[in-house]
């Protein structure tokens, strides 16, 4: 017998471990690739993430500061005008990002967190609880969400926290039914039975064995249902319901400017004012959209998705 | 017995189910108003005799469950009791029933969905289909990025654009849906053709990408694939082996958009000030006016179960591994 010296073992090759790559790396090499919807959707999120958070130092006058020109053309002091009580039109456009967004992400979060948590229960503990979450959570789904939203804002008040309460709880419904549907197949592997018979707590399987493998479907779904809250807020507030004034708002900024298309013939701008606001919130979830779908290009390596 | 029998009787139990417990969220709203409602709805001056009259009107003086099933019968009966509107401190009762407030609201509203649904149904399915059949092509491409971007679209941009451009920069239709129980056929399309094509884009939009996602879904069927290799012409692949299992995505695409059209209606009543239920909802949450609320609800949230319901079992019904059982 010689001794080879080049022989070849599988220990010394599997402790030659390949350095791995942080996220930062991973993500600039996804970047790298991206299409151009996706650098657009990104591009336009960050700048309305920085508007939203620097309003005060960018808004040249403010909130719900009123001056006496009502209806002011655009241009000079106002840029696009004033609004019918007298309240610069521009400065109200960067508090309403900062508002508007804020509570939509809020009440994104808030849903995240009781339909994430109650759909993780769901699939873990299986059984009787699992079936009474779900059929609640079918009945919640058999009324359309905007009419529900109604009938508890009749109830509850139209306030900024029974907004994001009363949204938030309708929405986890579907995040609910997502996060129990993929994590079904995972509470089955048996890295989780393992970690179940070494006496792990609930919570702790949740956080280190699940969640960790079903964290794209869910990156995915938040974009969605935030656009989807978003534009539910916004519908709520353009019908007078959402949220209430002085609070600068997209929705009810184009409520309060709507009239003004009417004299689109005479004057363009004022009839655009109405539109800036709407379109604020169009460019903001075509964004996510973009943003989301590119998303789920490379996580899925699907090349197509409905 | 059929299995297929079984199987839709089973669902429509279901639907029974559902539509009792929504009727039971729907109708414990009024336990959650707070207690002095009355005097909020007659007014401070409200005697104690009003106040007492009026809350054994609403029945407050009996327990829950009667008070439910009191309205449940009620309302099957076709009374969905008298509004909160109209009432006074006085005990002089000029309040209106609900259901002479809902009726004629109601069919305009389904004057206006139907009319959106009439144009948006086969067009949809048409440029879903095709765009399935003509995958990764510059058509697929376009329609793609146009409907994602209308999805985008709040419902009243869509509809100010609209309105921007046809209603006041070029006036060819009326931007106000003012229409009433004299307005003429012709008349009343005219008026309606700005909401109703609101809701088209929105409607075509979603309806097309899900069915276009449906179809390219059952394409990719192995015995799709079969029938190719076997040398079946396109055209029968298609209509013997394709559609027969369409059906039931197509059924469930069609309701789940005519149902989204409930809720889409709200917003487009609202912008073209259309006296249809939407707009009666949203001015009955502005004033707290319960009764009238609690109608609204129950009959969109009817509407959207019994959609979803037909569909449910046009996908039974349609299934041919069900059709013929071994």
């Amino acid at each position: 017998m010689t001794d080879k010296p080049q022989a070849y073992s599988a220990a010394t090759e599997v402790s030659q471990i390949r350095e791995r790559r942080t996220w930062v790396q991973i993500a600039k090499i996804e970047l790298k690739k991206a299409p151009y919807s996706a650098w657009f959707g990104l591009i336009v999120i960050a700048i309305y993430l920085f508007v939203a958070i620097f309003a005060p130092l960018l808004a040249p006058h403010g909130e719900a500061e009123i001056f006496p020109a009502s209806f002011a053309p655009w241009g000079g002091d106002f840029v696009f005008g004033t609004d019918q009580i007298g309240r610069d039109i521009f400065s109200r456009l960067i508090y309403g990002a900062r508002n508007t967004i804020g509570i939509a992400l809020a009440t994104t979060l808030l849903s995240f967190a009781i339909g994430g948590s109650l759909g993780l229960i769901a699939a873990i503990s299986g059984g009787w609880l699992d079936q009474l979450l779900s059929r609640f959570v079918d009945v919640l789904m058999a009324i359309p969400g905007l009419i529900f939203a109604l009938m508890l804002l009749t109830i509850f008040g139209s306030s900024i926290l029974s907004l994001i309460m009363i949204i938030a709880v309708l929405d986890s419904t579907r995040v609910f039914r997502l996060t129990r549907s993929v994590s079904v197949s995972v509470v089955v592997m048996d890295y989780v039975e393992a970690a179940k018979l070494r006496g792990e707590k609930l919570g702790w399987i949740m956080r280190r064995e699940i969640l960790p493998n079903i964290m794209p479907p869910l990156i995915a779904e938040f974009g969605l249902r935030f656009s989807f809250v978003f534009l539910t807020i916004a519908a709520l507030s353009f019908l007078g319901l959402g949220i209430q004034p002085p609070t600068a708002d997209w929705g009810s900024m184009v409520r309060d400017n709507a009239s003004m298309i009417q004299f689109a013939k005479y004057d363009l701008t004022a009839a655009l004012t109405p539109m800036i606001p709407a379109g604020a919130i169009a460019l903001l979830t075509v964004a996510v959209n973009f943003v989301v779908d590119w998303f789920l290009h490379i996580t899925s390596g699907l090349n197509d998705e409905h | 017995m059929h299995p297929i029998l079984g199987t839709i009787i089973q669902r429509l139990l279901l639907g029974l189910v559902t539509l009792f417990f929504v009727s039971l969220i729907i109708f414990s709203s009024v336990e959650f108003l707070p207690g002095d409602f009355t005097q909020a709805i007659l007014g401070q001056a409200a005697t104690e005799d009003t106040v007492a009259a009026f809350r054994a009107e609403l029945g407050l003086d009996k327990p829950a469950y009667i008070r439910y099933f009191d309205w449940i019968g009620a309302v099957a009966q076709g009374d969905l009791g008298y509004s909160f509107s109209g009432r006074s401190a006085s005990g002089i009762d000029r309040s209106r029933a609900v259901v002479d407030l809902v009726a004629p609201r109601l069919g305009n509203t389904l004057f206006l969905a139907g009319m959106a649904a009439i144009v948006s149904v086969p067009l949809a399915l048409v440029l879903g289909i095709t765009a399935a059949l003509y995958r990764n092509s510059f058509y697929d491409r376009s329609v793609n990025a146009v409907t994602l971007t209308t999805i985008s679209f709040p419902e009243f941009f869509l509809a100010y654009l609209l309105i921007l451009f046809l209603a006041s920069l070029w006036p060819v239709f009326p931007s106000l849906a003012n229409v009433n129980s004299e307005t003429e056929l012709i008349d009343r399309i005219y008026k309606c053709v700005l909401p109703a094509l609101t809701l088209t884009l929105v409607i075509v939009a979603h309806m097309m990408r899900m069915t276009r996602a449906a179809i390219i879904n059952l394409l990719a069927s192995p015995y799709i694939e079969m029938s190719q290799l076997k040398g079946l012409s396109k055209a029968k692949v298609i209509m013997r082996h394709a559609l027969p299992n369409a059906w039931a995505p197509i059924a469930t695409v069609i309701a789940f958009n005519l149902a989204y059209l409930v809720v889409g209606v709200v917003v487009v009543e609202v912008v073209f000030v259309y006296p249809g239920i939407g707009q009666l909802m949203v001015d009955a949450v502005t004033t707290r006016d319960i009764p009238v609320v609690q109608a609204c609800a129950l009959i969109f949230a009817t509407t959207y179960i019994l959609l979803n319901l037909t569909a449910d079992i046009i996908g039974i019904v349609t299934n041919p591994r069900l059709l013929h059982p071994r």
